[in-house]
């Protein structure tokens, strides 16, 4: 093969389709190279979509997009071992004719998004994985080499949109080896259940949708959350943890697992269903400033192999999407302008990225990581104190309620020390501010 | 079976058999200087402890998440490669 072309994107997530369709679209010769049988194949996610990011790059896509429901409930529980407390918000809102945000399944919804990307114009190649980028003798990326025969690609630029491993990226040099303690691993399951039942057992209508955040114990006292999300015909469980915890011992990724799927607040939600899928997948943690250079000569680099994920707030495909679609809009003002995409060129992408919500985000909470890192105590010491106040508040025992304030209260300041609750409080003000 | 392997055998793979995608450098070095946190932090249990105190390494319900990769680069033990191209892991969900 040594056709030319204008750009190459590596990776058929959202970035890497986001990227190549925007390019396509606007008339661009675009190859996109998947490594999987099909888009989706090696992609994993919760999953939620929020509408935003894609509505800016297909407005209509709710015309055809495969989507499951429509959130129109989040739940955050925080567990200990046999209760939860939860801060639910439900609003009729989230039934707008256009929803903000919807469940998916990311190997259907990867699917359909490269088929835009084929509509638009762009060559999709599945069953290929980019070993290297082909550089020039100044450095410059001027392709890649695949791992099929005569393999070598030749392109202007070159959308580094291969997922939080990114090899190409580590191995050229763009960027570290991911960090255990900024990197974390989530397992999750897939359980079949009919609809009815879904939307009997969460309490929710034909294409509703509820989205659940866990804390608290569940976690063993590693840095890491749970979740379960509401697809048609099925609900997606998972918990995530560092990576660097994982490493420490304790439990296993899908011991963890069964055991929140065990809970006996969680165990009633999953009753009588099918489990058809295991998948485990890794996400960049380490926010602001963790998020490498993400362009150079000939290359630039979107979504998760960028480490673009806001965390706190579990955003992250639409972060993929947004920088996918500022970095080929870059690309195409730059062929308009008949400029090359060297460096100097593609530092708009850079600028463009930094007036977005993207690093906007992240840099907000860039010191959650750390506070988080320094306070693994939050995950369990505070769920349980929690959860023992409202069971010692609400029990109807003879106890006058003076006296089991003041219970609630000692238990605090003895499991934390009333400088170590002030303590934790400012930290945690400061991390969000 | 171990719950884990009920877990893999829902999912699609297509196999690159003699071909894996992982090897162990130097399988001696896992005996004596590692705690072989892969053993416990691979979400597919690929890594086993041996009899020999090693640790044996099976490719064959990797789900190419990375993890043991990044665990293991303070002894950078591992050769770590994504399996050909269409190979390995095949989510029909994800």
């Amino acid at each position: 093969m040594t056709e030319r072309f204008d750009a190459i994107v590596v990776g058929a997530g959202p970035a890497g389709s986001a990227a190549a369709y925007v390019m396509a679209k606007a008339g661009l010769n675009v190859l996109q190279l998947e490594r999987g049988e099909y888009p989706g194949a090696k992609n994993v996610q919760g999953a939620i979509l929020y509408s935003d990011a894609l509505e800016k790059i297909i407005p209509d896509f709710r015309e055809d997009a495969p989507l499951e429901r429509h959130i129109v409930e989040q739940r955050v529980w925080m567990l200990t071992d046999k209760s939860h407390i939860g801060f639910d918000h439900r609003s009729d809102e989230f039934n707008d004719p256009k929803p903000d945000r919807y469940s998916i399944i990311r190997v259907q919804f990867d699917k359909w998004f490269a088929g835009k990307v084929k509509e638009a114009g762009a060559l999709l190649i599945c069953d290929t994985v980019v070993k290297s980028l082909l550089k020039d003798a100044n450095g410059k990326v001027i392709g890649v080499k695949t791992d099929r025969e005569g393999g070598d690609i030749y392109a202007d630029v070159v959308v580094l949109a291969d997922g939080v491993n990114s090899l190409l990226a580590r191995d050229a040099g763009f960027r570290k080896e991911l960090d255990g303690d900024n990197t974390a691993l989530v397992a999750k399951e897939m359980h079949f259940l009919r609809p009815e039942v879904i939307q009997n057992r969460f309490n929710i209508g034909e294409k509703e949708g509820v989205a659940f955040e866990l804390v608290g114990t569940l976690t063993r006292g590693k840095i890491g959350m749970g979740f379960i999300y509401t697809n048609a015909e099925s609900v997606s469980i998972g918990i995530g943890c560092m990576v660097g915890d994982f490493a420490k011992g304790g439990l296993t990724p899908y011991g963890l697992l069964d055991e929140l799927k065990a809970h006996p607040s969680i165990k009633p939600l999953l009753a009588g269903s099918e489990m058809k899928e295991y998948t485990a997948h890794l996400i960049p943690e380490g926010g602001y400033k963790a998020v490498p250079k993400t362009f150079g000569d000939g290359w630039v680099m979107v979504g998760d192999a960028a480490g673009l994920v806001n965390s706190i707030h579990r955003e992250g495909s639409n972060m993929a999407m947004t920088s996918g679609q500022l970095a080929a809009e870059t690309v195409i003002a730059l062929k308009k302008e008949g400029k090359p995409c060297n460096a100097q060129n593609l530092a708009r992408f850079k600028t463009a990225l930094d007036d977005s919500y993207v690093i906007k985000d992240l840099k907000k909470y860039q010191g959650m990581p750390g506070f988080l890192h320094g306070n693994r105590h939050v995950f369990t010491v505070y769920p349980e104190l929690m959860s023992q106040a409202m069971s010692t508040m609400l029990r109807v025992d003879g106890v006058d309620k003076k006296t089991k304030e003041k219970q609630v209260t000692k238990a605090f300041r003895q499991r934390r020390g009333l400088l170590g609750l002030v303590g934790d409080a400012i930290k945690f003000a400061r991390a969000f501010r | 079976m171990s719950k884990v392997e009920e877990k893999l055998f829902q999912n699609r793979y297509l196999l690159d058999e003699g071909n894996p995608h992982i090897r162990i450098k130097n399988p001696d070095f896992c005996k004596s200087s590692c705690a072989q946190p892969c053993t416990f932090c691979c979400p597919a249990a690929c890594y086993v402890k041996n009899e020999d105190g090693g640790v044996d390494l099976t490719t064959d319900g990797c789900l190419e998440c990375g993890t043991c990769r990044i665990i293991c680069q303070e002894h950078n033990n591992l050769e770590w490669e994504y399996p050909r191209g269409g190979f390995g892991i095949s989510f029909k969900f994800g």
